[in-house]
This record gives C-alpha cells, sequence and structure tokens, in this order.
C-alpha cells in the first residue's frame, strides 16, 4: 500500500513541484476524467429518479424530494417548505396541485388545507438512491433471463473460440502441408470483408440451419475467428519445434502434444484472445439483433436497446442495467489484465 | 538386440540431394559418432534414424525390422537435442515421467524409475523445479535422464554438449561415456567437433556433404585415413599437406611445390611418377633439424610450457604448423628447417583426395 501511495505521489522535483509535475499531473488527471467521468456518471444517473433525470440544469448527484407523513393521508405527501406569506418557514405537505397552486396541510395541523402558488413553495430535497431503478429490473423485467443468455453466449462462443483458432493455429504454425500458405492467406483475407457485406448470406444460413431465434444461431457463427486465429499461429510459431520432436520422441500423440504442450504454452496468447473474445460476445449488438427476435432470447444488450423507445425511453432502467451490463465485464478484466500486457509484449514483439 | 544398420539411405529436398546414399552397419553396444563439418547432414542423417525425418530412398534397420515407414514414437528410440527441449511448463520430474506415461506405465513404477534416473544423474534435489531455474548443465542432466528413463533401445544425441562451456562440455563428456558404459546400450552421438569424436566414440563416421568419408576406430582414422579430407579433419591442430609432383626420375621422391625435394618412405605408397600428389604430416611428427627438406618461415609462436605450438608458413604463402615438446627457441621471422618422420607420412593424390596408401 505504502509501495502504491509513493508511486501515485511520485514528483520529479525533490521538496518542491518541478514544473513538468505540474504538466504530467494535469495531463493525468484530465485523461482519469475523461475516461471515469462518463462511468461515474452512467453511475450516478443510474440511482436518479425519472424527474431528476429529466431535470434541466442536471445535478451531479442523485437527489430525490423528501416526504411528510401527515395523519390521515394514507400516502406521504410531498414535503416543500414556504417561503413567503404567514407560514413562512414552515414544513408542509402537498395534497393536491392544479394550475400553478398547489393545496397543502401543515403535519402541525392536519386538517387545515391551505392554498399557496406554486412559486411560495421550495421542494425539501436530499440526497437519495433511487434502488428502484435496479429492483423493477428483476421485477419488471425478466433481467435474470437476459443476464443468462447474455452470459451463455459468451462462454460458451469463448470455448469454442478458443479450442477451434488454436488447433487451426496449431495446424498452420507447426504442421508442414501443400496448401498451407495459401490456407493461412485465406484466413487472413477474410479480415478485409466487413461483416455488413456478409450479413445476409449469413442470416440466410443460419435460417436455413434452423437456428433462426436460437443462441446457437449466435454462438456458431462466430465460433472461428481470423483475428484469433493469426493472433495464436504468431504465438504459437515461436514454440521451438523440437519441443515437439521430443514429445514424439517420448512417444506423445499429436493430440496429446496439442493437449499438453502447445496449449500450455500458449496460455499467454489464449488469455489475451479469451478477453478479446468475451468483450466481442457480451458487446456484441447487430448480430443477436438479427438472429434473436424473440423476448425470451434477448440477450443484455438487445434488452437494452428494446427501453429505448420510438416514443418514449424508460431512462431509469436502461441506466441501471447498463450498469448491470458493465460489471461483468470490468471484473473480467480486471482479472485478466495482467495477462493482456504480458501477451501483447509477447504476441507483438516477435 | 539394437544393430542398426543403413543400406543406401538418401534425403533429398526437391532436386537438392543433402543424404547422398550412406551404408553404415552400427552394432549393438556401440557408440558410435557421426562427424562432420556443418551442413555436412549429420544431424538430418540421426534425425533420419529417429523417425523425426521420413526418407526419400534407401532402408533403415533397427534390430532385425526395416523401420522405414514405423514411426519416431514406435521405434523404441530416444533422443537429446541440442536445445535440451526441456518442456518449459513442467517441472523437471513431470519431465521426466510424460514418456512413461505415455506408454501407460503404473504411477508407482514411473516414480521408482524416475526416482532411480534422478539419483544416477544427481538430479534428485531438482526434481521439483523447472527448467528455466535450471542451469545449462543441469537441463543437460535432465534432457539426458528424460532419455534413459525410458529404458530405449537406442540413444541418439544432437550435438548435446555445443550449447555448454568449455569446461562443463569436458565432464559431461566423460558423464556420457560413463553412462555409455554403465547401460550398454547403442549410442549414436553427432558433433561437429572432432575432439568430442575422438575422446567418446567407439566408432567414428566422418560424413561431407551428405556422404560417408571414412567409418571407423577413431585411431585408425587417425593413422590411416583414407582420404585428404579425413586426414584434415581428424587430429588437432590439423594434419599439414606438402602439394608437389612425384619425380620423374626417382617416384620415392616428391619435387614440392616449394621447389625443395622430399624423400618417401619405400614401398608404402602406390604413387606413379609424375603424379600430383599432397603430402600428410601431422604437427607431432616433425623434427628440427639442419638440413630438412622443408623450410618454413615463423609467423607466431605459442609457448605452453610442457608444449610449443609454432604458426608458420611455406615459401608459397601455405601455413604449416609444428608441435613440439617442451619449449622452443625460435623467433618470428626465422626460417626453420624441418624433416618429417617417414612412418607417419601420409600421401594423398591431389585430384581425387585419395589415400595412395599400399596396404
Amino acid at each position: 500500500m505504502a509501495k502504491v501511495l509513493s508511486f501515485l505521489t511520485a514528483t520529479r522535483g525533490k521538496g518542491r513541484l518541478h514544473w513538468t509535475d505540474w504538466v504530467s499531473y494535469g495531463y493525468l488527471i484530465f485523461g482519469v476524467f475523461l475516461m471515469f467521468g462518463p462511468v461515474v456518471w452512467l453511475l450516478l444517473s443510474s440511482f436518479k429518479t425519472p424527474n431528476e433525470l429529466d431535470r434541466f440544469p442536471p445535478r451531479f448527484l442523485p437527489y430525490a424530494q423528501e416526504t411528510l407523513v401527515v395523519d390521515g393521508y394514507d400516502e406521504p405527501l410531498l414535503a416543500f417548505v414556504v417561503t413567503e406569506g404567514e407560514l413562512e418557514g414552515q414544513t408542509v405537505g402537498q395534497t393536491r396541485r392544479a394550475a400553478g397552486r398547489s393545496e397543502v396541510v401543515s403535519p402541525s395541523n392536519p386538517t387545515e388545507r391551505v392554498r399557496l402558488t406554486t412559486d411560495q413553495l421550495e421542494p425539501i430535497e436530499g440526497i437519495a438512491f433511487a434502488t428502484e431503478n435496479y429492483t423493477q429490473l428483476f421485477e419488471r423485467f425478466n433481467f435474470l433471463k437476459f443476464f443468462w443468455n447474455s452470459t451463455f453466449i459468451t462462454v460458451t462462443a469463448t470455448v469454442l473460440m478458443l479450442l477451434f483458432n488454436s488447433m487451426a493455429a496449431f495446424a498452420l504454425s507447426k504442421y508442414e502441408f501443400r496448401g498451407r500458405t495459401t490456407v493461412l492467406l485465406l484466413v487472413i483475407g477474410t479480415l478485409m470483408i466487413p461483416q455488413t457485406v456478409v450479413l445476409v448470406p449469413l442470416f440466410l444460413i443460419v435460417t436455413e440451419l434452423g437456428m433462426f431465434n436460437s443462441l446457437w444461431g449466435v454462438i456458431i457463427p462466430g465460433a472461428a475467428t481470423p483475428t484469433g486465429v493469426f493472433l495464436l499461429r504468431q504465438y504459437m510459431i515461436t514454440i521451438p519445434d523440437e519441443i515437439l520432436d521430443a514429445a514424439r520422441m517420448d512417444k506423445a500423440s499429436e493430440w496429446k502434444i496439442f493437449w499438453r504442450i502447445i496449449l500450455p504454452l500458449s496460455a499467454p496468447a489464449i488469455a489475451v484472445l479469451a478477453i478479446l473474445a468475451i468483450m466481442w460476445r457480451w458487446n456484441d449488438f447487430l448480430w443477436p439483433l438479427i438472429v434473436l427476435t424473440r423476448t425470451e432470447n434477448f440477450t443484455l444488450q438487445l434488452a437494452l436497446n428494446s427501453f429505448q423507445g420510438e416514443l418514449q425511453t424508460d431512462w431509469p432502467s436502461l441506466l441501471a442495467m447498463t450498469v448491470l451490463t458493465l460489471l461483468p465485464i470490468a471484473a473480467v478484466f480486471m482479472f485478466l489484465q495482467k495477462y493482456i500486457a504480458t501477451g501483447i509484449a509477447s504476441t507483438g514483439g516477435k | 538386440m539394437a544393430r542398426i544398420e543403413l543400406r543406401n539411405v538418401q534425403k533429398s529436398y526437391g532436386a537438392a540431394e543433402v543424404i547422398k546414399g550412406i551404408d553404415l552397419d552400427i552394432q549393438h553396444g556401440d557408440f558410435c559418432v557421426f562427424v562432420g563439418p556443418s551442413g555436412c547432414g549429420k544431424s538430418t542423417l540421426l534425425r533420419m534414424i529417429s523417425g523425426l525425418e521420413p526418407i526419400s530412398g534407401g532402408d533403415i534397420v533397427i534390430g532385425e525390422e526395416v523401420v522405414n515407414d514405423i514411426p519416431a514414437a514406435d521405434r523404441g528410440l530416444a533422443m537429446v537435442f541440442q536445445s535440451y527441449a526441456l518442456y518449459p511448463h513442467m517441472t523437471v520430474r513431470q519431465n521426466l515421467s510424460f514418456g512413461l506415461e505415455n506408454l501407460n506405465t503404473a504411477r508407482a513404477e514411473i516414480d521408482s524409475k524416475v526416482g532411480e534416473v534422478a539419483k544416477m544423474l544427481q538430479i534428485e534435489q531438482l526434481l521439483d523445479r523447472r527448467p528455466k531455474d535450471l542451469s545449462g548443465g543441469q537441463r543437460q542432466r535432465v534432457a539426458i535422464g528424460r532419455a534413459v528413463v525410458r529404458e530405449p533401445r537406442v540413444f541418439l544425441f544432437d550435438e548435446p554438449l555445443s550449447n555448454l562451456d568449455a569446461e562443463l562440455r569436458v565432464d559431461m563428456r566423460g558423464e556420457i561415456t560413463q553412462l555409455h558404459r554403465r547401460l550398454q546400450n547403442t549410442m549414436i552421438y553427432v558433433t561437429h567437433d572432432q575432439v568430442e569424436a575422438m575422446t567418446m566414440a567407439d566408432k567414428i563416421a566422418v560424413l561431407r556433404l551428405g556422404e560417408l568419408e571414412q567409418f571407423g576406430r577413431p585411431l585408425d582414422l587417425y593413422n590411416r585415413p583414407k582420404n585428404i579430407f579425413v586426414a584434415g579433419f581428424i587430429g588437432s591442430p590439423k594434419m599439414n599437406f606438402l602439394k608437389g609432383t612425384v619425380s620423374a626420375d626417382d617416384v620415392n621422391v616428391v619435387d614440392l611445390e616449394t621447389g625443395d625435394a622430399l624423400r618417401l618412405p619405400e614401398g608404402r605408397f602406390n604413387q606413379v611418377a609424375g603424379q600430383d600428389v599432397s603430402v600428410g604430416v601431422r604437427p607431432n611428427h616433425l623434427s628440427i633439424v639442419s638440413d630438412g627438406s622443408i623450410k618454413v618461415t615463423v609467423k607466431s609462436v605459442e609457448q605452453l610450457g610442457g608444449e610449443a605450438y609454432v604458426y608458420a608458413a611455406l615459401s608459397n604463402d601455405q601455413s604449416f604448423t609444428l608441435h613440439m615438446p617442451g619449449q622452443i627457441g625460435a623467433q618470428i621471422g626465422e626460417t626453420l628447417s624441418l624433416s618429417a618422420d617417414g612412418d607417419h607420412m601420409h600421401l594423398f593424390d591431389t585430384a581425387s583426395g585419395d589415400s595412395l596408401r599400399a596396404d
């Protein structure tokens, strides 16, 4: 902890700040603001009530009007403080409101209703987190179903992708066969074809195979990626052939060489690809939007989209679900980020 | 029995012939060394025997069986690689047991065999370490251990000592020789270092450009080289060659390019008058005399106390080495007059390079 602190407060100047300290800290703080500002804004907004979200100018922290329980009224009343007139300074509860006038009662005298103009009233507000934004995701929407769909697609697609890409990369990096370069060029060549071009043919194939409106229709077309094959191949090339020869002399089958030698030695590259795959699948929007049309098959991204209607947008639910969608990917990133650095260093360096 | 026989074994990559038909018979229990300059095909030949490299022609026989189409795993051989090729993600123990696991050996048996081999190679305390935590010599032992533990019929070594420093190389040389004596297996060892070949081998196969130049016992190769290449390759420092023509008047006299005449021992060589020949004399078979037929100018002198090396040049600028016991008073620039020991003289046909020995 002390190390972290001394790292974070390191300066060039000894005793007093050098001008480079001002520049670098200024730049870094600006960067932090730029990166985390929107995320913090999203997080705080997800706890705001619909009224607060519509408010202009917006406020940073989530505020909500406080309420009063007044005898004789079943529901809590919105609390105001009276700013002028004979009741000035008193806290009152609003019972009705119409055409710029409010009917209020004082908690000390619940039977007497007083009519005041709205500019005589100042709402009492306090910081309050509208957690109902989150709870209603579970009550009104089938959040867990969407979450399960997203998780199932992400996990299955990532596992399949790692398996098939690493097998292809193994063959392309460690076996000599006629047409190897051609195959590799074809694989890399597909990188040059934008996904939008193949969207329609891919959709037709998926429909023909009966995978329309099925999670497998999202998983299978993404199981082989040229990026993944190329990334893993470049890494596997650096594994010395002599190790494979040694394993062959040790009576290991080619399958065993793949599982016991190649895969463990490619772990850094596989970790990088796993992170990429998880991010791709989790954040994927266009293809699931095309394949999955029934609500029970929606992924989180599709559910988020469905909150945004033509006439109105359910901002509280949208923001709350966005936060929940971000959390798993952020967690994956935190746990695996050290592999990204080592993986990129070892795959890109060669 | 693990006799290895190569019958006209060939290898070519497209039009490039790498191994041009080699016949070799290695007896059971022999320590055979393949030696030659780099690019001579010795490692390729070893990989062909191992089965890692397919052959383009001929037959390889191990025991009594032709193994041309048998994959490496099923030939019952073990190999030690130049880079050791240990599995970097496994501990030493896992490295040693991997081969046995693939043979479906029982766990208890694996443990006892690994323990035995580790004890023999003194790597017991390293069993739980990974290869990256080992020194070069330790890795070498583990690599040998991995080969030994499977009790193969034949051991193949592919330049196993070339990554070690000079001192360690001498130690490991001794250990591998001891290992051979203890296991009594057939071993094939590839090296480019003729000192390793001379010190370790029962039989040496000298290879050049994919062809077998000579196969025999180390001292036979040293004493009776079949051709000028083997003569120059075996022995350190290298043999000196004096070019000349057999005199028309007397077949026992060679008129050297330097203008001098050298007398050959009578009846030892099949030379004919007028033939272009090269006389081979090892640096230690020379003596300084007052009226020798070989005149050299001293270029540099290395005095080691117990012995001395003189690097000199003939009058036609060809280099010439002299190895003398004891200490020598030669000065740089001085001209020495040398005579060659007739019993240890070699004679080769310059055009073909073949030895002209009569017997």
